[in-house]
């Protein structure tokens, strides 16, 4: 976490030119700059910088918004909901529709079932979520009127409008991350059900249903939750264009109209808490191997 | 001797690849993508920013191929100019991430001093999420289409540096690279003429997908208005355009949607036909 945090503090002055004209864009009297300059500490030596940086989220400060004009913390506490619950919805859409087909496809390897799954997981793993997300609100949102076409709701919604206004977009980002669980699951089984223990299972008469469930599917969950860690974090980077699709209130859109107005300290704390989040989930993926397998150990 | 040997090895390489119809399909459209692009000029003599307000709005006819946006402009015309930034972004991210994940990742698996550092960064670099670090990055950088390169390569090099240094770790203790030391062969050549001739499979297979995946992702950055200058036709730009024309002219979102997955759809199987050609246990059964 230490050398991300060296990485977010070293992306964010990249930027050519002098960072307080910058994010004060061309309309900043010269005053202004050096007020900025001063408030955010550009005019001292850059290693003095970094070490204020540093101490500084090491205590939770991840500056102010300079649009806003509020801690960035609070601002991302505000906007995390629709962001959290968009990755958690979408991941389990994601997770129900690739585990049946990649143990169907594995089963049944070489079938029409089998390669129909694989085709449909390519295809489906080649088209941009933004541009099935603009489809499926058109046709399903405003022609079908089935789903609500954007927003979150508005102000006083309950959870259940919220969670509402989050099934197509979460809809739309599960179906394009399953492929990557789908093929995954497939390649697991495939690797399970030639192994003897699945053969002596058959052998003892067990059903079918109990071999492949249970004798086989089990072993392959190290792996499933390697790749499920993975498509996490792909979710969090679909989730950032799906939030701008669906005009959704959460992180993405937050950090994409940072970028656009150029609110440095803003998009420095979001990488900041996104890198965190993604780096304690990758943690809990190792701690859940020790729960799935006994016999790993740390 | 090793002349020859090569070149059995690439005409077999070729007979694996075309015997498959499926990377047939996909290096047919790729290659029909590309004459388009890179001809675009050839293939149509409109100017892709050519406004023509009397023709706004029209629907794939004889005219317009593929109709004309709010501002009627040719969307064919567009969608065959935006290609040549998508594929020009592609292949370069493709070259520049695949270039510095070799130099990272041979480093890192062959000096065992420096194996910590470079994998700690690459660990690191891995952390962000794709789309975030690029946004981020051409936040700083500024939008064009160098800058978009620049920040997807940054994003994707950690990948292949991963799988470099896996293949060096194993490679550098194999008798042939010994040999070469006792030989008194000098470590640059051991390093390029001896490690990274025997691992450029898996890189090939990966720059690839990377090449599929960054024409995604600029697709995505131009969408959000965050990639390349606006006025340059890309397929997320002309996207983005028609979103608030969807339901009078669905062909301007649905033609540039049609044309990335096609692209990327034949990038995955080129890449998929090429990871099973060179491996050398599926290609003995293809």
């Amino acid at each position: 976490m230490f050398i991300v945090l060296t990485l977010v503090f070293i992306i964010v002055r990249l930027a050519p030119g002098d960072p307080a004209t910058l994010m004060l864009g061309p309309d900043a009297t010269p005053q202004e700059a050096i007020e900025l300059r001063e408030d955010m500490g550009f005019n001292r030596p850059i290693i003095i910088q970094y070490a204020d940086f540093i101490s500084k989220v090491a205590q939770g400060d991840l500056g102010k918004s300079i649009f806003f004009n509020q801690p960035v913390l609070s601002i991302l506490a505000e906007r995390a909901e629709p962001s959290i619950l968009l990755t958690l919805f979408s991941l389990g859409i994601a997770i129900s529709i690739a585990l049946p087909f990649g143990i169907a496809s594995a089963y049944y390897r070489g079938t029409l079932l089998d390669q129909s799954s694989l085709t449909s997981a390519m295809l489906i793993a080649s088209i941009p979520s933004f541009w099935t997300g603009l489809i499926l609100q058109q046709y399903l949102g405003t022609e079908l009127g089935w789903f609500p076409v954007s927003g979150y709701g508005g102000p006083g919604a309950s959870f259940g409008e919220r969670a509402y206004h989050l099934l197509l977009p979460s809809l739309v980002l599960g179906v394009v991350n399953s492929a990557l669980i789908l093929r995954f699951t497939r390649a697991s089984m495939l690797d399970v059900l030639t192994e003897d223990y699945v053969r002596t299972a058959r052998s003892k008469g067990l059903s079918e249903m109990n071999v492949v469930l249970r004798q086989a599917f089990k072993n392959t969950l190290i792996p499933l939750a390697t790749v499920i860690g993975l498509t996490f974090a792909l979710l969090i980077s679909g989730a950032v264009v799906t939030e701008r699709v669906f005009n959704l209130p959460g992180i993405g859109s937050l950090v994409v109209g940072s970028v656009l107005r150029r609110d440095y300290p803003m998009i420095q704390g979001t990488l900041i808490v996104v890198s965190g989040v993604y780096v304690l989930v990758n943690f809990l993926i190792d701690m859940i191997y020790l729960w799935i397998d006994p016999r790993v150990k740390y | 001797m090793n002349d020859i040997s090569e070149n059995i090895h690439q005409a077999k390489l070729w007979k694996v690849l075309i015997q498959r119809r499926s990377v047939l399909f996909g290096l047919i459209i790729l290659f029909v993508i590309g004459v388009f692009a890179i001809f675009a000029p050839w293939i149509s003599s409109v100017d892709p920013n050519s406004i023509a307000v009397r023709s706004r709005l029209l629907p794939p006819g004889t005219e317009y191929w593929l109709g004309t946006d709010e501002l009627g402009r040719d969307i064919f015309t567009r969608l065959i100019y935006a290609g040549r930034v998508s594929l020009t972004v592609g292949v370069g991210v493709a070259i520049i991430s695949s270039s510095i994940g070799i130099v990272m990742g041979l480093t890192s698996g062959f000096f065992k001093r420096l194996d910590a550092p470079i994998s700690r960064i690459t660990d690191a670099m891995m952390a962000f999420p794709d789309i975030l670090l690029a946004i981020s990055l051409v936040a700083v950088l500024g939008g064009s289409v160098s800058n978009v390169v620049i920040a997807l390569s940054i994003v994707y090099a950690p990948r292949v540096a991963r799988i470099v240094r896996a293949s060096t770790l194993v490679i550098r203790e194999l008798p042939y690279v010994e040999a070469a030391r006792a030989l008194g062969v000098g470590t640059p050549t051991i390093l390029f003429s001896h490690i990274l001739r025997n691992i450029m499979s898996p890189i090939i297979v990966q720059a690839t997908f990377i090449f599929a995946y960054s024409m995604l992702s600029e697709a995505g950055l131009s969408f959000l208005g965050v990639g390349v200058d606006p006025s340059t036709p890309t397929w997320g730009t002309m996207i983005s355009n028609g979103r608030q024309y969807i339901d009078v002219a669905s062909w301007m979102i649905i033609c540039p949607g049609v044309a990335i997955t096609m692209c990327v759809l034949s990038l995955q199987i080129a890449g998929d036909g090429l990871r099973d050609a060179l491996d050398p246990k599926i290609a003995k059964d293809l």
